[in-house]
């Protein structure tokens, strides 16, 4: 049989047009983060960066408790399995120092990417390591702090309202400093609403990863909890335990035995949300992340939202959030570059946010219209910038795991005192830092 | 059909009967006639065991004892370690938290041993006699230690939940405690109660097992003798039945305290140590140590520990049951 030439030089174009298609299509990029809401958000968002590029995107989603566990175990092993990370912000110090990403100095001022264009908070929680240097590991990715919901239909009731008013001589409202909170709160406890036997507050209790530090330091910080003398790095003793941080972890506490539902013993994100949208809590301690969902499954007549109450030496909240790194053992750094840098760009940040992320970019946040684009948006400004971190050492993991023996001890198992537990978690760091060489 | 000794030639008697008289003088020195001796055979048979054991656990000893005199920390093994001498030792033993934990394991391997011992005795004294649906009860009391313990500690973290688990309705129902009112893995007071609860669910028939293999082996004309002497019931308990199981009860008892003391699936999956470190057993804080703060050196030290004590009390306790037996 005679195979025309014609027909020859077709198959040869359709073998090469296939080979190069999948050489094309196997360009790919593994992204890595937790398993939640804005994750979807950005998958989605992602889309439009497969689309512009040829490059497919894979996620690498795993949930909250394990994330940290993971991903620090994939960084210290080398693994290329990610290519994009998107860390928390205490792993910056450790990734930094380790060579666990890569820095980005250089990429941004090529690229035009400036520092000065987005919040200044999250560049320090996220970017820099040494903190307040300009030394860039990640780009601020997801912004993030601890907020609050409360239920607005039970605040709104007249009859609520008017009992409030008579009891304490103030109008039913959110409150505004932790006095305020535990009023609220008590109010609220055991009372029957709908029938149904309802609770004060949700706060965050959980042991395992990072949960009870994550919701104590919401009144530390306010109480005048500080890491370090920060005159003199490491000097602990005095800060850590002094008479304010000892005052607000009695207030953590009594938050717990007073004003929280049985059994919310090892309580985190997940418990705290399930608790609020089942109508068991009249106030939640959550992450701002969830609050698109939950505002989404609430409706605007039950949910409203503020920010953390303040304290005598000051107004705080927790940051939370995660900055952009691309891991130093990844074989596409050029690539994952690329996808930074579409990252940066001001309409991929503006429907970032639209989609569900929280963008740090200035021009997203100081947009006038942003304020007003989701009732949680205002709280959302307003609360990155009043947020203090936790330690972003190599050490954090073992700082961290100290810090949640200590506080639940004396929060949940009545372990002797909040003086004794600030005490212990003096001498723990004090040791840590020794041990590291500090 | 010819015997194959039948077949062999004269010439090689006179070597056989050499070689036999040879073995006969040195036992094991014998040679086959591939020309490998018994005791070679005997070698070529132990040496892979030999050899598995030195991988799987001399080693990993030998290798634990040196990481324990270091600051190594498994999550950052490209860094360089120190030797620290004897200073993780003297650390873990000058540390109350670890004193704390040791406690808690004492009182969890305390309270689970007894309630086992007493129950399992008393279900052992029950199944030895002959009743009707023996054998269906038999398999019924033995199915709890046949179940895994991460899928005990799974079902029973379910039947503690306090909204939805079945435990706390069952008690509800007895006692008419509303049952959203209290919950075993959180509560401060109970959590180390539920931990001992389900290992008592888990391990009674496995001490059950043993105690009833005790009672079998009582010869029945001892009870006969004790009866013509006119002993009462309680009498040949504590004179016959008592004694006699005594050995048994005390391998029991060993065996569970080796595992009890060292327990860590059941207590991590139902607690996890909490709450706080209520019931955190040194098992627990040793995989913190090891697996969540990475401090492998530290840990491995507190391991070498571990073993000590757990040998060491083994050693105590295998002398006092051979006394024991002896009597």
């Amino acid at each position: 049989m005679k195979i025309p030439s014609r027909s020859i030089f077709a198959g040869v174009l359709a073998t090469a047009m296939v080979l190069v298609g999948s050489a094309v299509q196997a360009k790919s990029l593994t992204l890595c983060w937790a398993a939640w809401d804005p994750a979807n958000a950005l998958v989605e968002l992602s889309k439009d960066f497969t689309k512009q590029s040829g490059i497919e995107m894979k996620f690498e989603f795993v949930p909250w408790t394990s994330y940290a566990d993971r991903f620090l175990n994939e960084l210290n092993s080398h693994s290329k399995l990610c290519d994009l990370i998107i860390g928390d912000s205490q792993w910056v110090g450790g990734a930094a120092e380790n060579g666990h990403y890569v820095k980005l100095n250089d990429f941004f001022d090529k690229n035009g990417i400036k520092m000065s264009d987005f919040a200044a908070p999250t560049v320090v929680g996220y970017s820099e390591w040494p903190k307040n240097t300009p030394n860039y590991w990640a780009l601020p990715a997801m912004g993030d702090a601890v907020g609050w919901t409360y239920r607005k239909d039970w605040f709104g009731r007249p009859e609520l309202r008017a009992e409030f008013k008579t009891k304490y001589g103030r109008d039913l409202a959110p409150p505004t400093n932790w006095d305020e909170f535990l009023q609220v709160a008590k109010f609220f406890q055991n009372r029957v609403i709908d029938g149904k036997k309802v609770y004060g507050a949700y706060i965050f209790t959980e042991r395992g990863s990072e949960g009870i530090t994550m919701g104590v330091t919401n009144v530390l910080y306010d109480y005048g909890f500080q890491y370090d003398n920060p005159k003199k790095p490491y000097d602990l003793n005095g800060f850590v335990n002094s008479p304010g941080a000892v005052k607000g972890l009695e207030i953590y506490k009594q938050i717990f035995d007073c004003c929280t539902a049985p059994g919310m013993t090892n309580a985190y994100m997940s418990e705290g949300l399930d608790a609020f949208k089942s109508g068991q809590v009249a106030m939640q301690m959550n992450w701002f992340a969830f609050f698109p969902g939950l505002y989404k499954a609430m409706g605007p007549d039950k949910i409203g939202f503020f920010v953390n109450p303040a304290g005598p030496a000051g107004h705080f909240t927790q940051l939370g959030g995660q900055g952009l790194s691309v891991v130093s053992y990844s074989d596409n750094r050029a690539d994952a570059l690329q996808y930074m840098k579409w990252f940066a760009q001001p309409a991929v940040q503006k429907k970032w946010w639209s989609l569900g992320g929280y963008s740090c970019l200035n021009s997203v946040l100081n947009d006038p219209s942003f304020p007003s684009s989701t009732p949680f948006a205002a709280d959302f400004l307003a609360s990155m910038n009043m947020v203090k971190d936790f330690w972003a050492e190599p050490i954090y993991a073992t700082l961290l795991l100290d810090m949640q023996k200590r506080i639940h001890d004396y929060v949940v198992a009545n372990k002797g005192t909040a003086q004794d537990a600030l005490n212990g978690l003096t001498k723990d760091w004090t040791r840590d830092f020794k041990d590291a060489g500090k | 059909m010819a015997l194959p000794h039948a077949s062999m030639s004269a010439a090689k008697i006179p070597d056989m009967i050499e070689v036999s008289s040879a073995a006969a003088a040195r036992p094991g020195q014998s040679i086959r006639s591939g020309g490998i001796s018994d005791r070679g055979i005997a070698w070529l048979f132990i040496t892979p065991t030999i050899l598995l054991l030195l991988a799987i656990n001399i080693f990993p000893l030998i290798w634990t004892v040196r990481m324990s005199l270091t600051n190594y920390k498994a999550n950052m093994g490209w860094m360089k370690y120190r030797f620290v001498g004897i200073e993780n030792y003297v650390d873990i033993l000058t540390d109350p938290d670890i004193w704390d934990a040791m406690q808690t394991t004492a009182r969890f391997v305390f309270w689970s041993i007894s309630l086992e011992v007493l129950l399992g005795f008393g279900l052992a004294l029950l199944i030895n006699r002959k009743f009707r649906g023996h054998s269906f009860w038999t398999t019924v009391i033995l199915l709890p230690m046949m179940l895994s313990p991460a899928v005990v500690g799974n079902f029973w973290t379910f039947l503690f939940q306090p909204q939805s688990g079945l435990f706390n309705y069952v008690v509800s129902f007895f006692t008419g405690i509303d049952p959203a009112s209290f919950q075993m893995i959180g509560d401060v007071k109970l959590a180390p109660w539920s931990i001992v609860l389900v290992d008592v669910w888990m391990w009674t028939p496995y001490v059950m097992l043993i105690c009833l293999a005790g009672l079998r082996s009582i010869p029945d004309y001892i009870y006969e003798a004790a009866e013509v002497d006119r002993a009462s019931v309680w009498r040949r308990f504590w004179s016959v039945t008592l004694p006699m199981v005594m050995p048994f009860l005390m391998l029991a008892v060993l065996f569970r305290g080796i595992e009890n003391f060292k327990m860590f699936d059941m207590v991590n999956l139902l607690t996890n140590g909490g709450p706080g470190s209520l019931t955190e057993t040194v098992s627990i804080t040793l995989k913190r140590a090891a697996f969540e703060k990475w401090q492998t050196g530290w840990s491995s030290a507190l391991a070498i520990i571990l073993f000590l004590t757990v040998f060491g009390a083994a050693n105590i306790y295998i002398k006092v049951l051979n006394s024991v037996k002896r009597r």
